[in-house]
């Protein structure tokens, strides 16, 4: 449960923590692929800020480029966001399991407990 | 700070579920992955006091960890440090994260919520710098996933 790329996520996290890459990133969930002229439309930056982007995006795996003719088409690639899922939820895989065998543990305990508190009751002479 | 938070009503009163926190014999019962029976476990359940476990998985591997009571309120909180341990050393890339226990009696039991915090420094830093809290909503929703506990950022 601890052998994970470090390095990598490292990149998606860093690629996450900007909002203009979040943007791209919510936009190409939506519409699958897109070309990076229609990508850059919608944002105030020129189309060169938006290309560093689509490489810093690039880098951490959570796109890829194809060109098709002139344009250059994005598409989202979700492989690098679930390895940074898994990361989050390793920790969720390890404490909900243990948290069910701890309520379980805790329960027999006051199951037993309470018997032996009701066969106490009933052992006690009744005018004691 | 990158958290995880899960909440579990039990059947029990509050004393049982401490001691099944606070004790070797308690916490050997129930830590681990998979179904199968700790290697071990150390508990100095006081303030400043250590703790260490170590469990196999299904894999063959065991994981070890080891960490400190930070703070021990009988029977209804408890704060301790964690740190992952690879042949005897800490492992650097996890750095500590903090385990905070809140155990509150409600009707028929207690309901206890564990909260295993500062996960992740870097990520924590990130998220002061940039405020990315969303972006795991956003990973979330990406995955479809479905998730009993609550994570944030």
């Amino acid at each position: 449960m601890l052998n994970y790329q470090h390095r990598d996520l490292d990149r998606v996290f860093a690629a996450l923590c900007d909002p203009t890459r979040r943007a791209i990133l919510a936009r190409l969930e939506r519409e699958e692929t897109l070309s990076i002229k229609a990508l850059a439309a919608p944002f105030a930056i020129k189309l060169p800020a938006v290309m560093k982007h689509l490489d810093v995006l690039g880098a951490a795996g959570l796109v890829t480029r194809s060109k098709h003719g002139r344009t250059v088409d994005v598409r989202l690639s979700p492989e690098r966001l679930r390895e940074a899922a898994d990361w989050l939820r390793r920790y969720e895989r390890f404490w909900s399991p243990a948290l069910d065998r701890l309520a379980a543990q805790a329960e027999a305990k006051e199951a037993e407990l309470r018997q032996s508190e009701a066969s106490e009751d009933q052992s006690e002479p009744p005018d004691a | 700070m990158t958290s995880i938070t899960l909440v579990r009503r039990i059947a029990a009163r509050q004393s049982i579920v401490f001691e099944a926190l606070t004790t070797a014999d308690g916490v050997a019962g129930w830590w681990g992955v998979d179904d199968l029976p700790v290697v071990v476990a150390e508990v100095d359940a006081r303030v400043g006091g250590a703790f260490r476990i170590c469990f196999p998985t299904l894999d063959g591997e065991e994981h070890e960890a080891c960490g400190e009571y930070l703070e021990l309120i009988a029977p209804s909180r408890l704060v301790m440090s964690w740190r992952w341990v690879r042949g005897g050393v800490p492992e650097e890339l996890d750095g500590t994260s903090r385990i905070e226990m809140e155990l509150k009696p409600v009707d028929g039991g207690v309901e206890l919520t564990v909260t295993h915090a500062d996960l992740r420094n870097d990520a924590s830093r990130i998220n002061h710098e940039h405020g990315w809290s969303a972006s795991l909503a956003r990973l979330s929703r990406l995955l479809g996933a479905s998730s009993n506990a609550q994570i944030s950022i």
